[in-house]
């Protein structure tokens, strides 16, 4: 893998020779993400965000961890221990459980421009696919996490959302009900399906992390995309990861600390709902029940699906929830153009900023309550949500004249034919 | 045949799934046109919390104190005799000024005891409160069940607004309204309050008059000041840490600030020369 003028590793501390000699460690960081890593010249701004979403990982996983070690998994003992406990007794407490929380959503935000970053520059496209789908596989399972994680302090929200999440199961005709059962360990979550949900959603992160490093994997052998979506041509085209992205990243994490710091310690409950300081309460339904921000784009999905044909409007919705995300497998075989960057498919390009659009209304419609204004606009946000994956993408595919691609990286660059200009760039520095 | 079928499965999953969500479309239209949304009394007379000015609100509020024991006492006097405060123990009173002393009299003073099981008769009897216990459950023979209010500034929308303006929010049922939806009649032993999400609440006033509890530090004890005061006190028992809070997001964000210039600055010297 990597490119034949990647940097080797040549330890000079004998300490270092040591270890990598007998177990080649060292070695295997210096090559993924050190400056043995040739990366693309010209990443812009959007390139930050796989390491930012590790970064969120990596703060879910050790804030998860300690507040584990003070959260009681028990329908009687939940609540009272997060909202008694750890935000009261726990030393600092209320910053882990805030920090967990909002660590939430700013993983999910980060993965979603990571997505649409993918989705403008065409980073799913040959040789590329499997990073891409390994990718789609890390997205469903940190939504099965953010889900599982919401249900545990058992509030009025986490309980009610168990009960329409694990209801979607429930319209599989025939064994619907009984996977339901199944899945909850009773007739509505409890106990039994709190305690799974904890165990669940302290295992999974685990798995996370081991799909990412198939992530990153994968992605090193064709190595990274970049804005152009030409495919790098020689030397002149990368600079090493290290120092150059580590310095580049080290600025982004300083503002995805900011923005972060400023979610915990000063609008720590903006993005949560009022009703989960209410503890659960199987008698009485919130007036509203609606899911974490996150959620809302496929949660609108869900709904819109109001009309029976064939199978019953609510088998539709589920279905067309799941497909949503599904059908993001297939993208790379739906979108053929060769071209990658949506800077030079004109066509694409206006099917794309469509698309984002389509997803921030579907998501404040999801949010809203189900009034007939915001389900109609919600049936046409998620039609075009289909259209665009299985039938616009396609055509245009087929259709789009994409504009003239420049001949390498460093031309892009540079503005000129390149090469050269590099080494002298770098003599004058 | 089957080429042509392999080829153009994707146009026919997307059109099915188009057509469904025209139906369905169809169908939300023409039960809007056929049958338009009632107008009810809730949407119409609700009315949203007023502004309220506490020393807590904001990025950076603190707690005022002398405002927050005055809040302890209207809870005290009105209205822990129904509602409990089951998250907040009797030493926590301690941040708002009360010392050690006046915390165990607090404790050992109040009305409701803690539950005790004598394990050798198996029977139920009482003991005094301590500074260490937990505010004792309250347990309500009235209809209704009254919330614990240890998290309600939290778990209402405007929280201590929301408080405030129902404290201060009853009245008798607009004529208009019952003009507009007779059905709508505020039940017995309800009670009318526009700022009630049913617009009927089945708590009587609490705060009815000037002087309902006695003020040690001379500030007027009117029922706003009183709902005020009560407000902000139960922003204290949703999250007394709140200015630690703040105070430490002020010092984590200034140092993050400091730290992205110098980051910033790093990445510009590692790239300096390099055209990208």
């Amino acid at each position: 893998m990597s490119f034949p003028w990647a940097r080797h590793y040549e330890p000079k501390n004998p300490v270092m020779q040591w270890v990598d000699s007998r177990l080649p460690l060292p070695r295997f960081v210096y090559n993924a993400i050190g400056a043995g890593y040739p990366v693309p010249r010209n990443l812009n701004y959007f390139w930050n965000f796989g390491v930012l979403a590790g970064l969120a990982l990596v703060v879910q996983i050790v804030t998860g961890i300690v507040l584990a070690m003070h959260f009681h998994s028990s329908a009687a003992g939940a609540f009272e221990s997060i909202n008694g406990t750890i935000m009261r007794d726990v030393n600092a407490g209320w910053f882990l459980r805030f920090a967990h929380a909002n660590g939430a959503s700013m993983f999910l935000l980060v993965i979603y421009i990571h997505i649409f970053r993918g989705l403008y520059y065409g980073s799913y496209k040959a040789p590329r696919e499997m990073v891409w789908l390994i990718g789609v596989v890390i997205f469903l399972l940190v939504m099965a996490t953010a889900f599982m994680g919401y249900v545990l302090p058992w509030g009025q929200m986490s309980f009610w959302g168990a009960q329409v999440i694990t209801g979607f199961f429930s319209a599989i005709p025939v064994v619907g009900e009984w996977i339901r059962v199944w899945l909850l360990g009773g007739y509505a979550p409890d106990d039994a399906a709190l305690n799974r949900f904890f165990s669940l959603h302290y295992l999974l992160p685990f798995v996370i992390a081991g799909a990412v490093i198939l992530h990153i994997w994968a992605l090193h052998i064709p190595g990274s995309g970049n804005p152009t979506g030409v495919e790098v041509k020689g030397e002149q085209d990368t600079v090493p990861f290290h120092p150059y992205y580590t310095a580049k990243d080290g600025f982004g994490v300083g503002i995805f600390m900011i923005l972060f710091s400023t979610l915990i310690f000063f609008y720590p409950d903006l993005l949560g709902h009022p009703d989960n300081y209410i503890p659960a309460n199987p008698l009485s339904t919130p007036a509203h029940i609606v899911p974490e921000w996150y959620f809302w784009p496929f949660y609108a999905i869900l709904r819109a699906f109001t009309a029976d044909f064939i199978i019953p409007a609510k088998l539709w919705g589920v279905v067309a929830m799941f497909g949503s995300i599904i059908l993001l497998f297939f993208l790379p075989w739906l979108d053929k153009s060769p071209v990658r960057s949506a800077n030079f498919r004109p066509g694409y390009r206006i099917a794309f900023w469509i698309l984002v659009l389509d997803v921030l209304v579907l998501g404040y419609c999801g949010g809203s309550a189900a009034t007939p204004a915001v389900v109609i606009v919600s049936q046409i946000c998620a039609a075009y949500y289909f259209a665009h994956f299985l039938i616009v993408v396609p055509i245009i595919s087929r259709l789009e004249r994409p504009k003239p691609l420049p001949n390498s990286i460093t031309e892009a660059v540079l503005g000129d034919h390149g090469g050269s200009r590099m080494t002298e760039t770098a003599l004058r520095a | 045949m089957l080429p042509l079928f392999t080829r153009s499965i994707k146009f026919i999953i997307g059109a099915g799934f188009i057509f469904v969500l025209l139906l369905a479309l169809i169908g939300t239209v023409t039960t809007l046109i056929k049958e338009p949304a009632q107008p009810t009394a809730e949407e119409e007379f609700h009315k949203h919390p007023k502004e309220l000015d506490l020393a807590s609100n904001g990025p950076l509020g603190k707690f005022d104190n002398a405002q927050l024991q005055r809040g302890f006492l209207v809870y005290e006097k009105v209205c822990a005799s129904c509602h409990s405060l089951n998250l907040v123990s009797f030493r926590d009173l301690q941040q708002l000024g009360y010392n050690e002393a006046e915390v165990k009299k607090i404790a050992k003073d109040w009305p409701i005891k803690q539950p005790v099981q004598d394990p050798k008769a198996g029977t139920w009897g009482e003991r005094d409160n301590l500074a260490s216990d937990r505010f004792p459950k309250v347990y309500y023979p009235g209809t209704g069940s009254p919330p614990d209010l240890s998290l309600i500034a939290k778990a209402r929308h405007d929280g201590a607004a929301y408080v405030h303006s129902l404290l201060t929010g009853y009245q008798n049922q607009p004529a208009e309204l019952l003009k507009k939806f007779p059905t709508a009649k505020t039940p017995d032993g309800s009670y009318y309050n526009p700022y009630f999400a049913n617009l009927n609440i089945a708590m009587p006033p609490p705060l009815t008059s000037e002087n309902q509890v006695t003020y040690s530090d001379g500030t007027r004890a009117t029922v706003d000041q009183m709902a005020k005061d009560v407000s902000a006190f139960l922003v204290w028992t949703a999250e007394p840490t709140l200015q630690t809070r703040h105070r430490a997001g002020v010092a984590v964000v200034l140092f993050l600030l400091f730290a992205t210039a110098l980051a910033y600055g790093a990445y510009l010297t590692v790239w300096r020369g390099v055209k990208h």
